[in-house]
């Protein structure tokens, strides 16, 4: 793979029919994915391209700047009611999505700043424990302020919320364009593209600006970073207000997407999750933060076909598939990782961090060679 | 007042059960600085295995009284439990010790998971009752209620924690322990064989995880096997409460967090107006949790360290 | 940076290519399986046409043995009628169940019933919990397959105006309602205290218990929570024994209700325990031992051992699958509902079975079934039951 990229990158030409090939590729993605594997797998397509925002928001808490954030889901649950109280009849408020999805990520970080603030003197495990206190005291508070004012439905959650809609043009219905039937999962597999790839791009260009150097020196040594100039203080609070802006983002779209919102979606265990993405992939890396999300999403799913497997290997099903499937994912995670430990894609630097001296030796040498050229 | 000194007593020994949960947890994370998210499992796999025992000696009909055969049961689900122990670290973690700090929470996760979903394979998915064969008493003093168990619990937690202390700080292996927990490189050059000392860590810890699983198991009288988790969390909150790595602190972690859902589920609602009730009680703790951190960013009894290069 | 991202969002390709890949073969063999049937039924399968059926339910988690016998439920129903052989507009009929296991999680729930759509199954049976139902009652309606739940309780689930959602269990209200004049009248209660699990479920059931109870002129004197993990109930029930109440109503499932009466007797609280069909079950008398003794709860629709067919039905299930948890005879209900449905309209097709289904009168093993213009099942009966010696007795 590597020989295949770095030829790309010596020959413009075949870069641009790379290129060429990968847009279309994502544009016909959807078709591709119910020609071959069926309808459902669209929906799974929407629900991996969400939780790749979600991951990359969570990165650049934990990836850049170092801070272990168990609570990620409270962002993405704050984003996600919000979008769901003003745009259904729960209060009979329909704003529209425009004002919306910005408007989460804004109180979303509003909240990060507000999780960040007391946590600031806190490292590794101890920061982990609040995170979670936190994502938990949202989840708790959203479970239970039914009464004595209806604020949130308590557990019943919030149900008929407005899909997204461009002048007219519902994401939620069955759309007929060029004789093709274009059901909601395929437009909002669109939308949710556009805002993947504008979070890539804003994640790419934060790693290397001013702010996201910034982050490494903290992550990689915080009395240093302190000592070298970086206001560490407002540094991590940036880093919170980020990622849970994008956590924030992704929950509006979640609601639009699902039309139903409950505390159940956000627990404890969906935040693990998504950092689970992120350290299977490769955290910091945002290619290994991608191919985690897809991975984890997808095999969960994946492994239902467990039991047909099993009729088609032996004529019959041996071992419930239900009971099989989890037991399956979990020891994906744990071989994964014994063989993988610093991700499937590991970041340079943290490459670099692990492998044996000389070896970094000669990539050092490699890399500043390269960059004469 | 008869209310009030209930709930302390409810939050007693609710708390003596996060303790003997988090004695386990505090311990592994004290020789590794690993959060061993999978430590509530094996505190799930020890009550189910007590209850199988327990099952089985009650099907043989030997005229024993309740109490030996619960100590029994206790006996087998150590035996698993320590074995159980053993071979956690050697698969998932023993491969990751060099690896960046991260990597073994997953593995960590991941053994929850397997061990969840096998438990799930081996006793089925319906709730286990414990079967009533010890003999309750109730006692009422001030007006407010305690049982024998609920005694039993709480001085069995303190035990717990007075044993690892004396382990910890009296013994020789408690001292190859504290140098592990130091600097390993430099215990190895000492003579100490780190990786045994870090393998009877984990059996020590998943020894008393197992008797925690069965106290609770008693105490609440069924077993089910998503039962650890919710309990890891609470033994992993209460010890990070009282300083995660630190004996002491796990005790008292475990005991304030009881003691703060206790009256924090009979008061919030009346200091409140009726506006909030006990069903914030969880983020109430949580909310102490993160005001005890403020002050104190290592937890009530853990050292201030430096973090470790 | 241009090199970058293409290195990024190449990888990504590569990634979902990959996914997408290894996940065709396996899904070309599923679909091939059923034209390729195992040898046992070959003698059948041969000539008859298959009709997918699905069952969804929660198989992993803290509710995974409720799930697993809706889903018992719905196998046995499927199962008898294969083996009587059953004719459809001509053809020979073989039923075949597709299980899902939506883990209570909402977004799954949404994934599988498209997976279920997808495959093409003509009625669903589920989910269990009103918070996955819900969700997955639109998918359903969009593709105009009926949703037949054999345990969903919230009001919301079949107001929100789809022709394909119904259900055979009572709605909170209707079930609500019984209890709540059931504590009132019967029990007695003037000092009523509520607790819930902060469920769907749960706090449904008991908002309407405390409504009707206080429009019955009962006072709520206390109103506590806990959550559907909690084991430890002594704090809210020492608060509750502050109050003195004669009834304590507890909306919730039996893994919290089984602990909780144990522990009202060790703190000496001597309130009437009531609950909902969450903990009208053999287990709770179990976990709770003698301390359950006399313990109220409903269920709704008659009891089994009243009803032509019921006894009959729990002998055959302990044998095949084990104790009868909870909600078995309502999907076993719900699955002889829907496939008469389709024999009366003569057609697998949900279009033309699905307007004969909404008007069916059935008499099932759990009672009468019948919906009405929202798809609540009609009258819905709820019958009480008490804990003597051991087992619920209906109380007459």
């Amino acid at each position: 793979m590597n020989a295949i990229l770095s030829k790309l990158r010596a020959d413009r030409r075949l870069l641009w029919i790379a290129y060429l090939g990968l847009v279309l590729l994502l544009t016909t993605m959807p078709f591709l994915t119910e020609m071959g594997l069926g309808r459902s797998w669209v929906r799974i397509l929407d629900f991996v391209l969400l939780y790749m925002m979600l991951a990359l928001g969570l990165n650049i808490v934990v990836g850049y700047a170092g801070l272990l954030d168990l609570g990620y889901v409270g962002f993405y649950a704050v984003g996600a009611y919000l979008y769901a109280l003003l745009a259904s009849p729960h209060f009979g408020l329909h704003l529209p999505f425009w004002l919306l999805l910005p408007m989460g990520a804004l109180i979303a970080g509003l909240f990060g700043v507000l999780l960040g603030a007391p946590t600031l003197r806190l490292r590794g495990d101890y920061l982990a424990i609040v995170t979670l206190g936190f994502g938990e005291i949202i989840r708790v508070f959203l479970n239970n302020l039914n009464a004595p004012i209806n604020l949130t439905n308590g557990p019943q959650g919030v149900n008929l919320i407005d899909p997204i809609s461009v002048n007219g043009f519902s994401f939620g219905g069955m759309h007929q364009v060029f004789g093709l039937n274009f059901p909601s999962t395929y437009s909002y597999y669109y939308l949710f593209l556009v805002l993947t790839l504008l979070i890539i791009f804003v994640s790419i260009r934060l790693e290397d600006s001013r702010i996201g150097r910034a982050w490494a020196a903290i992550r990689e040594d915080e009395v240093a970073a302190e000592a070298m100039g970086i206001r560490t203080r407002n540094v991590k609070l940036l880093a919170f207000a980020m990622g849970a802006s994008f956590g924030g983002v992704s929950g509006g779209l979640f609601a639009a997407f699902q039309g139903f919102v409950s505390p159940e979606s956000f627990n404890l265990m969906e935040s693990v999750m998504i950092l689970c993405m992120i350290v299977l992939g490769g955290m910091g890396n945002i290619a290994g933060v991608i191919l985690g999300a897809v991975l984890l999403t997808t095999l969960p799913e994946a492994l239902r076909y467990l039991g047909p497997l099993q009729e088609f290997l032996f004529g019959e099903v041996l071992v419930d598939p239900s009971n099989l499937r989890m037991l399956v994912f979990g020891l994906a995670l744990i071989i994964i990782m014994i063989f993988r430990p610093a991700g499937l894609l590991p970041s340079s630097r943290r490459k670099r961090e692990l492998q044996p001296e000389p070896e970094v030796a000669a990539q050092e040498q490699a890399t500043v060679y390269d960059s004469k050229r | 007042m008869d209310i009030f000194l209930q709930q302390l007593v409810n939050g007693l020994v609710l708390g003596s059960v996060y303790a003997l949960v988090a004695l386990g947890y505090t311990m592994v994370y004290g020789i590794l600085e690993l959060i061993n998210f999978a430590h509530g499992e094996v505190t799930m796999v020890g009550a189910l295995v007590s209850l199988a025992a327990i099952g089985a000696i009650l099907g043989m009909g030997l005229p024993l009284p309740g109490v030996v055969i619960v100590l029994l049961g206790l006996l087998v689900a150590m035996a698993v439990c320590a074995a159980l122990g053993f071979l956690i670290e050697r698969v998932a973690y023993r491969p990751l010790r060099n690896a960046p700090r991260l990597a073994p929470l997953i593995t960590a996760i991941g053994v929850s998971i397997v061990l969840q979903n096998v438990a799930m394979l081996i006793w089925g998915k319906q709730y286990i009752p414990f079967p009533a064969i010890l003999p309750i008493e109730r006692y009422e003093f001030l007006g407010a209620t305690i049982t024998n168990l609920q005694i039993f619990i709480v001085l069995l937690s303190f035990c717990a924690m007075g044993g690892l202390v004396l382990l910890i700080n009296r013994t020789r292996l408690g001292r190859a322990m504290r140098a592990t927990a130091q600097a390993p490189q430099v215990a190895s050059l000492m003579g100490v064989n780190v990786n045994s000392i870090i393998s009877l860590t984990f059996i020590l810890g998943s020894m008393l995880a197992a008797v925690a699983g069965v106290m609770v198991s008693a105490y609440y009288g069924l077993a089910h096997y998503y039962m650890g988790f919710l309990l890891g969390l609470k033994a992993f909150t209460a010890a990070v409460l009282g300083g995660i790595g630190n004996v002491g602190g796990a005790m008292l972690g475990g005991l304030l967090l009881g003691i703060i859902e206790s009256l924090g589920a009979s008061y919030i609602g009346p200091l409140t107006g009726g506006v909030l009730g006990s069903h914030y009680q969880d983020a109430f703790a949580f909310f102490v949790l993160i005001l005890v951190l403020v002050f104190r960013p290592s937890g009530l009894m853990g050292e201030r360290v430096a973090e470790r290069p | 940076m241009l090199q970058k991202l293409s290195i990024s969002v190449l990888s990504c390709l590569f990634a979902l290519g990959l996914g997408a890949c290894g996940k065709g073969d396996e899904f070309s063999m599923t679909t091939s399986t059923p034209t390729t049937p195992p040898s046992k039924s070959a003698n059948i399968a041969e000539v008859a046409e298959i009709v997918k059926i699905g069952s969804v339910s929660p198989l992993t988690g803290p509710q995974a043995h409720l799930g697993k016998d809706n889903e018992s439920g719905v196998r046995m129903a499927i199962d008898e009628y294969n083996q009587a052989g059953v004719t459809i507009g001509g053809k020979k009929i073989q039923f075949k169940l597709l299980s899902e296991d939506d883990q209570t999680d909402p977004k799954t729930a949404t994934i599988v019933a498209q997976k279920l759509v997808d495959e093409g199954v003509v009625g669903v049976i589920g989910h269990l919990n009103s918070g996955t139902s819900i969700p997955a009652s639109k998918i359903y309606s969009d593709a105009g397959i009926p949703q037949i739940s054999p345990s969903a309780t919230a009001v919301t689930y079949t107001n929100q105006g789809f022709k394909t959602a119904m259900r055979v269990m009572t709605n909170d209200a209707q079930q609500g309602k019984v209890l709540g004049e059931f504590a009132v009248n019967v029990l007695k209660g003037k000092k009523i205290a509520i607790i819930d699990d902060r469920t769907a479920y749960g706090q449904g059931l008991a908002d309407e218990v405390a409504k009707v109870a206080q429009a019955a002129g009962s006072q709520v004197v206390a109103r506590e929570f806990t959550t559907d993990r909690s084991t430890d109930f002594m704090a809210i029930l020492t608060a509750i024994k502050g109050k003195s109440p004669d009834v304590l109503f507890f909306g919730g499932m039996e893994p919290q209700a089984g602990p909780m009466v144990k522990q009202m007797k060790m703190l000496g609280l001597k309130a009437q325990y009531l609950g909902g069909d969450g903990m009208q079950m053999a287990e709770f008398v179990q976990i709770a031992g003698a301390d359950g003794e006399g313990v109220y709860a409903s269920s709704p629709g008659n009891p089994l051992e009243k009803m032509p067919g019921g006894l009959e039905f729990s002998k055959k299930f302990t044998a095949k699958y084990g104790k009868i948890q909870l909600y078995a005879p309502y999907a076993y209900d719900a699955t002889n509902v829907l496939i008469e449905a389709m024999k009366k309209a003569d057609s697998t097709v949900p279009a033309k079975f699905l307007p004969v289904l909404a008007t069916l009168s059935y008499s099932g093993i759990t009672g009468p079934i019948a919906f009405d213009e929202k798809g609540d099942i009609k009258g819905g009966a709820v019958t009480l039951y008490r804990v003597q010696k051991g087992a619920w007795v209906p109380v007459p």
